[in-house]
Protein backbone atom coordinates (compact mmCIF):
# COMPACT_ATOMS: atom_id res chain seq x y z
CA UNK A 1 0.00 0.00 0.00
CA UNK A 2 1.19 3.21 -1.33
CA UNK A 3 1.23 6.40 0.88
CA UNK A 4 -0.54 8.51 -1.53
CA UNK A 5 -3.26 5.72 -1.90
CA UNK A 6 -3.55 6.03 1.79
CA UNK A 7 -3.86 10.28 1.86
CA UNK A 8 -6.56 9.88 -1.17
CA UNK A 9 -8.37 7.44 1.28
CA UNK A 10 -8.44 9.57 4.47
CA UNK A 11 -9.58 12.31 1.87
CA UNK A 12 -12.67 10.61 0.82
CA UNK A 13 -13.74 9.40 3.66
CA UNK A 14 -13.52 12.97 5.04
CA UNK A 15 -15.79 14.14 2.17
CA UNK A 16 -17.92 11.02 2.57
CA UNK A 17 -17.98 12.96 6.37
CA UNK A 18 -18.13 16.26 5.15
CA UNK A 19 -21.45 15.28 2.85
CA UNK A 20 -23.22 13.58 5.59
CA UNK A 21 -22.63 16.46 8.06
CA UNK A 22 -24.67 18.96 5.51
CA UNK A 23 -27.25 16.67 4.68
CA UNK A 24 -28.47 15.71 8.31
CA UNK A 25 -27.38 19.30 9.49
CA UNK A 26 -27.73 18.87 13.06
CA UNK A 27 -25.20 19.54 16.22
CA UNK A 28 -24.93 16.07 16.84
CA UNK A 29 -22.51 15.68 13.48
CA UNK A 30 -20.67 18.37 13.18
CA UNK A 31 -18.18 18.75 10.02
CA UNK A 32 -15.15 17.40 9.89
CA UNK A 33 -13.15 20.67 9.97
CA UNK A 34 -15.53 21.51 12.96
CA UNK A 35 -14.04 18.30 14.96
CA UNK A 36 -10.10 19.16 13.76
CA UNK A 37 -10.49 22.39 15.02
CA UNK A 38 -12.26 21.47 18.27
CA UNK A 39 -9.34 18.46 18.31
CA UNK A 40 -6.57 21.25 17.97
CA UNK A 41 -7.99 23.41 20.65
CA UNK A 42 -8.85 19.91 23.11
CA UNK A 43 -5.39 19.38 23.03
CA UNK A 44 -4.23 22.01 24.87
CA UNK A 45 -7.06 21.40 27.21
CA UNK A 46 -6.67 17.70 28.58
CA UNK A 47 -7.44 15.26 25.65
CA UNK A 48 -3.38 14.77 25.53
CA UNK A 49 -3.86 13.19 29.11
CA UNK A 50 -6.74 11.30 28.05
CA UNK A 51 -5.00 10.21 25.39
CA UNK A 52 -1.93 9.04 27.18
CA UNK A 53 -3.77 7.64 29.80
CA UNK A 54 -5.17 5.31 27.03
CA UNK A 55 -1.68 4.77 24.85
CA UNK A 56 -0.50 3.56 28.75
CA UNK A 57 -3.17 0.89 29.69
CA UNK A 58 -2.66 -0.60 25.74
CA UNK A 59 1.16 -0.32 25.93
CA UNK A 60 1.10 -1.63 28.92
CA UNK A 61 -1.28 -4.61 29.08
CA UNK A 62 0.65 -5.47 25.17
CA UNK A 63 3.74 -6.11 27.24
CA UNK A 64 2.59 -8.05 29.87
CA UNK A 65 0.84 -10.21 27.21
CA UNK A 66 3.55 -10.61 25.29
CA UNK A 67 6.06 -11.16 28.35
CA UNK A 68 3.91 -13.95 29.78
CA UNK A 69 2.15 -15.18 27.01
CA UNK A 70 5.23 -15.83 24.57
CA UNK A 71 7.11 -18.14 26.86
CA UNK A 72 3.84 -20.01 27.93
CA UNK A 73 3.10 -20.63 23.91
CA UNK A 74 6.39 -21.70 23.66
CA UNK A 75 6.90 -24.14 26.33
CA UNK A 76 3.13 -25.27 25.09
CA UNK A 77 4.37 -26.04 21.85
CA UNK A 78 7.60 -27.68 22.73
CA UNK A 79 6.21 -29.96 25.40
CA UNK A 80 3.59 -32.02 24.10
CA UNK A 81 2.16 -33.34 27.48
CA UNK A 82 1.74 -29.87 28.99
CA UNK A 83 -0.14 -28.54 25.80
CA UNK A 84 -2.25 -32.19 26.15
CA UNK A 85 -3.09 -31.07 29.91
CA UNK A 86 -3.64 -27.37 28.58
CA UNK A 87 -5.49 -27.23 25.31
CA UNK A 88 -8.87 -27.88 26.91
CA UNK A 89 -8.38 -24.75 28.80
CA UNK A 90 -7.62 -22.83 26.30
CA UNK A 91 -9.98 -24.29 23.63
CA UNK A 92 -13.19 -22.90 26.57
CA UNK A 93 -11.58 -19.95 27.56
CA UNK A 94 -9.97 -18.42 24.23
CA UNK A 95 -13.65 -17.74 22.85
CA UNK A 96 -14.70 -16.38 25.68
CA UNK A 97 -15.33 -12.68 25.22
CA UNK A 98 -13.91 -11.10 27.64
CA UNK A 99 -15.27 -7.62 27.65
CA UNK A 100 -17.98 -9.59 29.10
CA UNK A 101 -16.02 -9.47 32.22
CA UNK A 102 -15.50 -6.09 32.58
CA UNK A 103 -17.88 -5.20 35.44
CA UNK A 104 -16.22 -8.62 37.16
CA UNK A 105 -12.82 -7.54 36.92
CA UNK A 106 -13.64 -4.25 38.65
CA UNK A 107 -15.32 -5.52 41.37
CA UNK A 108 -12.37 -7.57 42.07
CA UNK A 109 -9.74 -4.77 41.31
CA UNK A 110 -11.35 -1.53 41.98
CA UNK A 111 -10.89 1.66 40.43
CA UNK A 112 -7.50 2.83 38.77
CA UNK A 113 -5.05 1.49 35.93
CA UNK A 114 -4.80 -2.44 37.42
CA UNK A 115 -7.60 -3.81 36.28
CA UNK A 116 -8.29 -1.44 32.66
CA UNK A 117 -5.22 -3.38 31.33
CA UNK A 118 -5.87 -6.93 33.35
CA UNK A 119 -8.95 -6.77 30.84
CA UNK A 120 -7.17 -6.20 27.43
CA UNK A 121 -3.99 -8.16 28.81
CA UNK A 122 -6.46 -11.10 28.91
CA UNK A 123 -8.00 -10.78 25.57
CA UNK A 124 -4.28 -10.15 23.93
CA UNK A 125 -2.83 -13.11 26.44
CA UNK A 126 -5.06 -15.96 24.70
CA UNK A 127 -4.25 -14.93 21.09
CA UNK A 128 -0.76 -14.48 21.75
CA UNK A 129 -0.49 -17.81 23.86
CA UNK A 130 -2.32 -19.49 20.97
CA UNK A 131 -0.48 -18.15 18.15
CA UNK A 132 3.02 -18.62 19.27
CA UNK A 133 2.30 -21.93 20.72
CA UNK A 134 0.70 -23.21 17.27
CA UNK A 135 4.02 -21.36 15.61
CA UNK A 136 6.22 -23.49 17.69
CA UNK A 137 4.68 -26.83 17.28
CA UNK A 138 4.86 -26.80 13.45
CA UNK A 139 8.65 -25.74 13.57
CA UNK A 140 9.96 -29.18 12.07
CA UNK A 141 12.00 -31.71 14.10
CA UNK A 142 14.29 -31.65 11.54
CA UNK A 143 15.40 -28.28 11.85
CA UNK A 144 15.17 -28.07 15.63
CA UNK A 145 17.46 -31.86 15.28
CA UNK A 146 19.88 -29.56 12.83
CA UNK A 147 20.40 -27.12 15.10
CA UNK A 148 20.97 -29.38 17.93
CA UNK A 149 23.86 -31.17 15.94
CA UNK A 150 25.79 -27.71 15.70
CA UNK A 151 25.59 -28.03 19.40
CA UNK A 152 22.22 -26.19 20.24
CA UNK A 153 21.01 -27.69 24.18
CA UNK A 154 17.90 -26.32 24.80
CA UNK A 155 18.68 -22.51 26.11
CA UNK A 156 20.93 -22.24 22.41
CA UNK A 157 17.45 -23.33 21.07
CA UNK A 158 15.37 -20.79 22.98
CA UNK A 159 17.81 -17.89 21.81
CA UNK A 160 18.19 -19.18 18.30
CA UNK A 161 15.02 -20.85 17.34
CA UNK A 162 11.79 -20.42 19.42
CA UNK A 163 12.10 -17.01 20.09
CA UNK A 164 13.13 -15.79 16.45
CA UNK A 165 9.97 -18.20 15.31
CA UNK A 166 7.90 -16.45 17.50
CA UNK A 167 8.24 -13.30 16.84
CA UNK A 168 5.97 -13.01 13.80
CA UNK A 169 2.72 -15.26 15.68
CA UNK A 170 3.26 -12.28 18.27
CA UNK A 171 3.08 -9.42 15.79
CA UNK A 172 0.43 -11.11 13.89
CA UNK A 173 -1.26 -12.06 17.37
CA UNK A 174 -0.79 -7.94 17.98
CA UNK A 175 -1.99 -7.28 14.72
CA UNK A 176 -5.46 -9.13 15.10
CA UNK A 177 -6.26 -8.17 18.62
CA UNK A 178 -5.70 -4.25 18.61
CA UNK A 179 -8.63 -3.03 17.26
CA UNK A 180 -10.53 -5.63 20.03
CA UNK A 181 -8.07 -4.30 22.58
CA UNK A 182 -8.97 -0.35 21.54
CA UNK A 183 -12.78 -1.36 21.51
CA UNK A 184 -12.88 -3.00 24.79
CA UNK A 185 -10.45 -0.34 26.21
CA UNK A 186 -13.19 2.30 25.51
CA UNK A 187 -15.38 -0.05 27.47
CA UNK A 188 -13.32 -0.42 30.13
CA UNK A 189 -12.68 3.42 30.43
CA UNK A 190 -16.48 4.04 31.09
CA UNK A 191 -16.41 2.90 34.69
CA UNK A 192 -14.38 4.06 37.70
CA UNK A 193 -11.85 6.17 36.11
CA UNK A 194 -11.71 10.34 34.92
CA UNK A 195 -8.75 9.40 32.52
CA UNK A 196 -8.76 8.21 29.03
CA UNK A 197 -10.37 8.39 25.72
CA UNK A 198 -13.37 6.66 26.80
CA UNK A 199 -14.32 8.60 30.16
CA UNK A 200 -13.71 11.71 27.42
CA UNK A 201 -16.17 10.54 24.84
CA UNK A 202 -18.55 9.80 27.22
CA UNK A 203 -17.91 12.79 29.31
CA UNK A 204 -18.58 14.85 26.48
CA UNK A 205 -21.29 12.79 24.21
CA UNK A 206 -23.85 12.07 27.45
CA UNK A 207 -22.94 14.88 30.24
CA UNK A 208 -22.02 17.76 28.68
CA UNK A 209 -23.27 17.16 25.17
CA UNK A 210 -20.23 18.72 23.07
CA UNK A 211 -20.78 16.88 20.54
CA UNK A 212 -17.53 18.36 18.42
CA UNK A 213 -15.38 17.41 21.82
CA UNK A 214 -17.00 14.11 21.85
CA UNK A 215 -15.77 13.48 17.93
CA UNK A 216 -12.58 15.02 18.89
CA UNK A 217 -12.41 12.21 21.36
CA UNK A 218 -13.41 9.24 18.89
CA UNK A 219 -10.41 10.89 16.11
CA UNK A 220 -8.32 10.73 18.92
CA UNK A 221 -9.04 7.07 19.65
CA UNK A 222 -9.13 5.84 16.26
CA UNK A 223 -5.39 7.79 15.58
CA UNK A 224 -4.51 5.46 18.55
CA UNK A 225 -5.94 2.45 17.10
CA UNK A 226 -4.13 3.65 14.16
CA UNK A 227 -1.19 4.17 15.40
CA UNK A 228 -0.78 0.79 17.20
CA UNK A 229 -1.53 -1.03 13.98
CA UNK A 230 1.04 1.31 12.16
CA UNK A 231 3.62 0.17 15.25
CA UNK A 232 3.06 -3.68 14.19
CA UNK A 233 3.10 -3.08 11.21
CA UNK A 234 6.16 -0.82 11.32
CA UNK A 235 7.92 -3.39 14.35
CA UNK A 236 7.13 -6.45 11.72
CA UNK A 237 9.07 -5.00 8.71
CA UNK A 238 12.05 -4.51 11.31
CA UNK A 239 12.21 -7.82 12.56
CA UNK A 240 11.05 -10.06 9.74
CA UNK A 241 12.24 -8.93 6.76
CA UNK A 242 12.61 -12.33 5.50
CA UNK A 243 8.76 -12.45 5.10
CA UNK A 244 8.33 -8.76 3.22
CA UNK A 245 11.05 -10.15 0.43
CA UNK A 246 9.50 -13.57 -0.19
CA UNK B 1 36.38 -43.17 14.43
CA UNK B 2 33.14 -44.93 15.14
CA UNK B 3 32.28 -48.36 16.66
CA UNK B 4 28.95 -49.86 17.13
CA UNK B 5 29.46 -52.81 19.72
CA UNK B 6 26.46 -54.93 19.98
CA UNK B 7 23.63 -52.37 19.52
CA UNK B 8 20.20 -52.51 19.96
CA UNK B 9 17.45 -50.15 18.92
CA UNK B 10 13.85 -50.11 19.20
CA UNK B 11 11.20 -47.00 19.11
CA UNK B 12 8.64 -47.10 21.80
CA UNK B 13 6.09 -48.96 19.28
CA UNK B 14 7.10 -51.75 17.51
CA UNK B 15 9.97 -54.24 16.39
CA UNK B 16 13.74 -53.78 17.02
CA UNK B 17 15.27 -51.80 13.68
CA UNK B 18 18.77 -52.73 15.03
CA UNK B 19 20.26 -55.80 17.17
CA UNK B 20 23.59 -56.74 18.28
CA UNK B 21 24.76 -54.92 15.71
CA UNK B 22 28.06 -53.90 15.20
CA UNK B 23 30.42 -51.98 12.91
CA UNK B 24 33.20 -49.71 12.49
CA UNK B 25 34.82 -46.58 10.38
CA UNK B 26 38.00 -45.65 10.30
CA UNK B 27 39.18 -42.06 10.58
CA UNK B 28 39.50 -40.61 6.62
CA UNK B 29 37.28 -43.44 5.47
CA UNK B 30 33.91 -42.59 3.02
CA UNK B 31 30.67 -44.72 3.70
CA UNK B 32 27.56 -44.78 1.98
CA UNK B 33 24.98 -46.27 3.67
CA UNK B 34 22.35 -48.00 1.86
CA UNK B 35 19.30 -49.33 1.84
CA UNK B 36 15.03 -49.05 1.41
CA UNK B 37 12.85 -47.03 3.42
CA UNK B 38 12.44 -48.18 6.65
CA UNK B 39 15.67 -50.28 7.04
CA UNK B 40 16.95 -47.72 9.65
CA UNK B 41 19.24 -45.62 7.56
CA UNK B 42 17.99 -42.43 8.86
CA UNK B 43 18.00 -44.32 12.45
CA UNK B 44 21.66 -45.50 12.42
CA UNK B 45 22.74 -41.67 11.46
CA UNK B 46 20.69 -40.46 14.32
CA UNK B 47 22.64 -43.10 16.78
CA UNK B 48 25.49 -41.32 15.43
CA UNK B 49 24.78 -37.75 15.73
CA UNK B 50 23.84 -38.48 19.60
CA UNK B 51 19.85 -37.58 18.71
CA UNK B 52 18.82 -40.76 19.50
CA UNK B 53 20.52 -43.60 22.02
CA UNK B 54 20.40 -47.00 21.47
CA UNK B 55 18.24 -49.39 24.15
CA UNK B 56 21.34 -51.85 24.46
CA UNK B 57 24.93 -51.92 23.84
CA UNK B 58 27.32 -48.70 23.04
CA UNK B 59 27.91 -46.33 20.08
CA UNK B 60 31.19 -44.70 20.57
CA UNK B 61 32.88 -42.18 18.03
CA UNK B 62 36.76 -41.11 18.35
CA UNK B 63 36.42 -43.42 21.56
CA UNK B 64 34.03 -41.89 23.29
CA UNK B 65 30.57 -42.98 23.88
CA UNK B 66 27.77 -40.96 22.66
CA UNK B 67 25.72 -39.22 25.30
CA UNK B 68 24.15 -36.05 23.09
CA UNK B 69 25.50 -34.51 19.90
CA UNK B 70 28.91 -34.22 19.57
CA UNK B 71 30.94 -31.05 18.92
CA UNK B 72 32.45 -32.06 15.94
CA UNK B 73 30.31 -34.19 14.30
CA UNK B 74 28.59 -32.07 11.65
CA UNK B 75 25.02 -33.01 10.29
CA UNK B 76 23.25 -32.88 7.37
CA UNK B 77 19.86 -33.55 6.33
CA UNK B 78 17.66 -33.31 3.61
CA UNK B 79 15.56 -30.63 3.87
CA UNK B 80 18.78 -28.40 5.25
CA UNK B 81 17.42 -27.31 8.20
CA UNK B 82 18.00 -23.86 7.58
CA UNK B 83 16.51 -20.93 9.89
CA UNK B 84 13.92 -19.12 7.65
CA UNK B 85 14.44 -16.13 9.14
CA UNK B 86 18.19 -15.77 8.64
CA UNK B 87 20.16 -14.75 5.76
CA UNK B 88 22.79 -17.44 3.96
CA UNK B 89 25.24 -15.54 5.87
CA UNK B 90 23.81 -15.71 9.41
CA UNK B 91 22.51 -19.53 8.76
CA UNK B 92 26.28 -20.45 8.08
CA UNK B 93 27.45 -18.38 11.40
CA UNK B 94 24.65 -19.99 12.99
CA UNK B 95 27.19 -22.90 14.47
CA UNK B 96 30.06 -20.45 15.49
CA UNK B 97 27.21 -18.27 17.49
CA UNK B 98 26.03 -21.04 19.09
CA UNK B 99 29.85 -21.60 20.19
CA UNK B 100 29.90 -18.60 21.45
CA UNK B 101 27.06 -18.59 22.88
CA UNK B 102 28.32 -21.28 25.52
CA UNK B 103 31.97 -20.76 25.40
CA UNK B 104 34.35 -23.54 24.92
CA UNK B 105 33.11 -24.86 27.98
CA UNK B 106 34.26 -29.19 25.68
CA UNK B 107 29.81 -30.04 25.77
CA UNK B 108 28.50 -28.00 23.56
CA UNK B 109 31.82 -27.17 21.37
CA UNK B 110 35.17 -28.48 21.78
CA UNK B 111 37.18 -27.08 25.22
CA UNK B 112 40.03 -24.85 24.30
CA UNK B 113 38.41 -23.49 20.91
CA UNK B 114 38.37 -20.42 19.81
CA UNK B 115 35.42 -20.37 16.79
CA UNK B 116 36.80 -18.89 13.61
CA UNK B 117 35.62 -15.13 13.13
CA UNK B 118 33.81 -15.36 10.13
CA UNK B 119 32.60 -17.12 7.71
CA UNK B 120 33.62 -15.00 4.50
CA UNK B 121 36.14 -17.82 3.44
CA UNK B 122 33.44 -20.57 3.58
CA UNK B 123 30.90 -18.68 1.72
CA UNK B 124 33.41 -18.14 -1.05
CA UNK B 125 34.33 -21.72 -1.10
CA UNK B 126 31.04 -23.03 -1.33
CA UNK B 127 29.92 -20.21 -3.54
CA UNK B 128 27.25 -18.61 -2.01
CA UNK B 129 29.55 -14.73 -1.53
CA UNK B 130 27.10 -13.69 -3.79
CA UNK B 131 23.49 -14.49 -2.26
CA UNK B 132 25.35 -14.52 1.21
CA UNK B 133 22.27 -11.38 2.06
CA UNK B 134 19.55 -13.57 1.15
CA UNK B 135 16.87 -15.58 2.90
CA UNK B 136 16.48 -19.14 2.22
CA UNK B 137 13.15 -19.09 0.78
CA UNK B 138 14.76 -16.85 -1.77
CA UNK B 139 17.58 -19.51 -3.00
CA UNK B 140 17.46 -22.50 -5.18
CA UNK B 141 17.69 -26.11 -3.50
CA UNK B 142 21.15 -26.43 -4.38
CA UNK B 143 22.38 -23.13 -2.70
CA UNK B 144 20.45 -24.04 0.34
CA UNK B 145 22.20 -27.36 0.70
CA UNK B 146 25.86 -25.50 0.05
CA UNK B 147 24.50 -22.53 2.96
CA UNK B 148 23.93 -26.34 5.55
CA UNK B 149 27.41 -27.57 4.13
CA UNK B 150 29.48 -23.95 4.72
CA UNK B 151 27.07 -24.33 8.51
CA UNK B 152 28.57 -27.47 9.46
CA UNK B 153 32.08 -27.02 8.02
CA UNK B 154 32.44 -23.58 9.30
CA UNK B 155 32.70 -25.70 12.46
CA UNK B 156 35.49 -27.29 11.26
CA UNK B 157 33.75 -31.34 12.12
CA UNK B 158 35.93 -34.36 11.48
CA UNK B 159 33.07 -36.38 10.99
CA UNK B 160 30.37 -35.99 8.36
CA UNK B 161 26.65 -37.42 8.93
CA UNK B 162 24.75 -36.67 5.47
CA UNK B 163 21.15 -38.03 5.49
CA UNK B 164 20.16 -38.12 1.66
CA UNK B 165 21.72 -34.71 1.59
CA UNK B 166 20.56 -34.38 -2.30
CA UNK B 167 17.59 -36.55 -2.66
CA UNK B 168 15.36 -33.74 -3.38
CA UNK B 169 17.46 -31.76 -5.94
CA UNK B 170 17.55 -31.80 -9.22
CA UNK B 171 20.40 -34.07 -11.54
CA UNK B 172 23.11 -31.92 -12.34
CA UNK B 173 22.83 -30.23 -8.98
CA UNK B 174 23.02 -33.59 -7.38
CA UNK B 175 26.78 -34.50 -9.32
CA UNK B 176 27.91 -30.89 -8.77
CA UNK B 177 26.94 -30.78 -4.94
CA UNK B 178 28.50 -34.79 -5.04
CA UNK B 179 31.49 -33.91 -6.58
CA UNK B 180 31.67 -30.65 -4.06
CA UNK B 181 31.39 -32.97 -1.04
CA UNK B 182 34.45 -35.76 -2.78
CA UNK B 183 36.50 -32.60 -3.11
CA UNK B 184 35.78 -31.49 0.41
CA UNK B 185 36.78 -34.85 2.35
CA UNK B 186 40.29 -34.41 1.82
CA UNK B 187 40.30 -30.99 2.03
CA UNK B 188 38.91 -31.23 5.46
CA UNK B 189 40.24 -34.43 6.39
CA UNK B 190 36.44 -35.45 7.03
CA UNK B 191 35.52 -38.90 7.91
CA UNK B 192 31.83 -39.02 5.97
CA UNK B 193 28.77 -41.67 6.88
CA UNK B 194 26.12 -40.50 3.89
CA UNK B 195 23.01 -42.45 4.10
CA UNK B 196 21.10 -42.91 0.76
CA UNK B 197 18.34 -45.16 -1.09
CA UNK B 198 19.78 -43.99 -4.21
CA UNK B 199 21.83 -47.01 -5.56
CA UNK B 200 23.76 -44.73 -8.28
CA UNK B 201 24.79 -41.94 -5.09
CA UNK B 202 26.20 -45.18 -3.00
CA UNK B 203 27.89 -45.86 -5.89
CA UNK B 204 29.63 -43.25 -6.39
CA UNK B 205 30.31 -41.10 -2.90
CA UNK B 206 31.20 -44.83 -1.15
CA UNK B 207 34.45 -45.81 -0.62
CA UNK B 208 32.69 -48.30 1.48
CA UNK B 209 29.00 -48.92 1.45
CA UNK B 210 27.03 -50.68 4.48
CA UNK B 211 24.08 -52.35 3.09
CA UNK B 212 20.58 -52.27 5.76
CA UNK B 213 17.91 -54.21 4.85
CA UNK B 214 14.60 -54.56 6.45
CA UNK B 215 14.60 -54.72 10.28
CA UNK B 216 16.05 -56.09 12.51
CA UNK B 217 19.76 -55.35 11.29
CA UNK B 218 21.82 -58.26 12.63
CA UNK B 219 25.52 -57.76 11.02
CA UNK B 220 26.86 -55.58 8.77
CA UNK B 221 26.88 -56.08 5.27
CA UNK B 222 29.60 -54.36 3.90
CA UNK B 223 30.59 -53.89 -0.04
CA UNK B 224 33.85 -52.81 -0.83
CA UNK B 225 34.52 -49.76 -3.26
CA UNK B 226 38.07 -48.64 -3.57
CA UNK B 227 37.30 -46.87 -6.94
CA UNK B 228 35.38 -44.48 -6.04
CA UNK B 229 35.97 -40.89 -5.94
CA UNK B 230 38.37 -41.36 -8.77
CA UNK B 231 37.54 -38.94 -11.95
CA UNK B 232 35.97 -40.62 -14.54
CA UNK B 233 33.98 -43.32 -11.89
CA UNK B 234 31.13 -42.92 -13.48
CA UNK B 235 31.74 -43.93 -16.28
CA UNK B 236 33.58 -47.07 -15.84
CA UNK B 237 32.56 -50.98 -16.45
CA UNK B 238 33.25 -51.39 -12.29
CA UNK B 239 30.69 -49.03 -11.53
CA UNK B 240 28.26 -50.33 -13.80
CA UNK B 241 29.13 -53.86 -12.05
CA UNK B 242 29.08 -52.33 -9.03
CA UNK B 243 25.12 -50.35 -8.88
CA UNK B 244 23.97 -54.33 -10.69
CA UNK B 245 25.15 -56.09 -8.08
CA UNK B 246 24.23 -53.42 -5.24
CA UNK B 247 20.42 -53.71 -7.22
CA UNK B 248 20.40 -57.62 -7.00
CA UNK B 249 21.44 -57.75 -3.37
CA UNK B 250 18.63 -55.17 -2.36
CA UNK B 251 16.26 -56.74 -4.74
CA UNK B 252 17.06 -60.31 -3.28
CA UNK B 253 16.52 -59.19 0.39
Amino acid sequence: MRRRDLLLAVLALAAVWYLLALIVNQPILPTPWVVAVTFVQELGRGLVGHFLASLWRVVASTLLAVALAAPAGIALGQFRRADRFFAPFIYLLYPVPKVVLVPVVLLFLGVGNLPKIIIIFMILFFQVLVLVRDQAAALRPELIQSVRSLGAGRRALFRFVYIPASIPAILTALRQSVGTAVAVLYVAELFATQQGLGYYIYLNGSTLFNYPAMYAGVLAMSLLGLGLYFGVDGLERWLCPWQKKR
Amino acid sequence: MIRLEKVTFRYPEGGPVFQDFSWQVERGEAWAVLGPSGCGKSTLLALLAGLIFPTDGRVLVDGQPIVRPRPRTGLIIQDYGLLPWATVRQNVELGLRIRRFYGPDGTHAPRGERPAPHVQPWLERLGLAEIADNYPGQISGGQRQRTAIARTLALFPDLLLMDEPFSSLDAPTREDLQRLTLELLPEQQLTLVLVTHAIEEAAVMGRKILLLKRPPNTAALVVENPNAHQPGYRETAQYQRLCRELRERLEAQ
